[in-house]
């Protein structure tokens, strides 16, 4: 085998495909430093994040009027193409962002949203008050985020929710294995 | 015990989400890093991957027109005159498992799942610096190599087929993907 150069792409050619090695181009930003090294980058992380957490009740709202505003305006036009892609992109948003902002039962009825629209085979066939109720219930929950006890009632909401929006795409694809599977499959995030 | 001189590294952050983008922005200052790029679409951000030429792509999944599964695509041309070897951490709303292999098979480096944490993008980030793994070319495929780890226990089929080995040395295209920007 011939000798590695620095800053050189070593191929290996197989049969059907070929292994392609490199020098790390990143090496040089690892610093060997002693266990004794009291840099914490992830604490001062965690810090300047909670730092930026007086936003996010306000971010949490615009994403939330984002979605309303989506549904709106299926409900105006129906599923179009469009109309389809920003309803999903909107809860979509939310189901990853929400829990970052503190609202992680926002994010779990925005991902039962987003269940619905990914695998219902027909939208126009979803019940309307379904999809209402999860965008109802994503409002309520950042709204009222300041109330006592609404933390539980919201976790209760979205897992309720959840409950009603999965029995339903059970049933509406029975004979869609692929979506079946999907839909049965476990997340691969930890529940709250 | 190894630490990342974040100030020497150069990301590009592609997100249609201003919330998001700011989130990310705000933690990967505070790791230490002074150079970061940000785009809100894949066409944006893959102009920007050709003039910046990031150290590494950490990018959505779901964006309008060009998402971030296409934006991966785009980097990892073999042929192409930019970089195609730089770390993509793709960072997603989706959980499902099959996303994973989906942006695996698209030349994803790196995957993490929304919500997002500082921990856990520190790690994502230590991997893919500490830990580069090889990459593969065939026919259907260009990426680091989808086999994190030898698995003793697999008793499949062999999908990757031996022979000859021959041996090439070229020049890094990450210098000379620099040299052109």
């Amino acid at each position: 085998m011939a000798k590695e150069k620095p800053g050189t792409l070593q191929i290996k050619s197989f049969a059907d495909h070929h292994v392609i090695t490199q020098p790390n181009p990143l090496r040089k930003v690892l610093l060997r430093v002693p266990e004794s090294d009291l840099d914490d980058p992830v604490g001062r992380a965690e810090k300047a994040l909670a730092e930026l957490s007086g936003e996010f009740k306000n971010w949490m709202t615009i994403e939330a009027d984002r979605l309303s505003a989506a549904h709106a305006a299926v409900l105006k036009g129906g599923f179009t193409t469009e109309n389809r892609e920003e309803l999903f992109r909107a809860a979509h948003d939310i189901k990853g962002d929400a829990a970052t902002f503190g609202f992680p039962s926002a994010a779990a009825a925005a991902e039962s949203l987003c269940r619905i629209i990914e695998h219902a085979p027909d939208l126009e066939q979803v019940p309307e008050e379904l999809i209402t109720h999860h965008i109802n219930a994503v409002q309520a929950i950042v709204r009222e985020r300041t109330k006592l006890d609404t933390a539980v009632m919201a976790s209760k909401l979205s897992k309720q929710l959840r409950g009603v929006a999965d029995e339903f795409l059970v049933k509406a694809n029975r004979d869609r294995p692929e979506h079946l599977e999907a839909i049965l499959a476990p997340s691969i995030v930890p529940a709250e | 015990m190894y630490r990342i001189d974040f100030n020497k590294l150069r990301f590009l952050i592609c997100d249609d989400n201003p919330h998001m983008r700011r989130i990310l922005r705000t933690l990967l200052h505070s790791f230490g890093a002074r150079e970061v790029y940000e785009a809100e679409d894949g066409a944006t951000a893959l102009e920007m991957y050709s003039h910046y030429v990031p150290d590494i792509v950490i990018t959505d999944w779901a964006m309008p027109i060009f998402d971030g599964l296409e934006l991966a695509q785009m980097i990892r041309q073999p042929e192409s005159k930019g970089n195609p070897y730089a770390p993509i951490i793709m960072l997603t709303g989706h959980s499902e498992k099959r996303r994973v292999t989906v942006a695996r098979d698209a030349g994803v480096t790196e995957f993490l799942a929304k919500p997002i944490s500082a921990k856990g993008l520190y790690q994502r980030i230590l991997n893919v610096v500490a830990n580069p793994r090889p990459f593969i070319k065939t026919k259907t495929y260009f990426g680091p190599d989808r086999r994190r780890n030898i698995n003793n226990a697999y008793i499949g089929p062999e999908r990757r087929v031996g022979g000859e080995v021959e041996v090439m040395q070229q020049p890094s295209l990450l210098d000379k993907a620099r040299s052109n920007a």
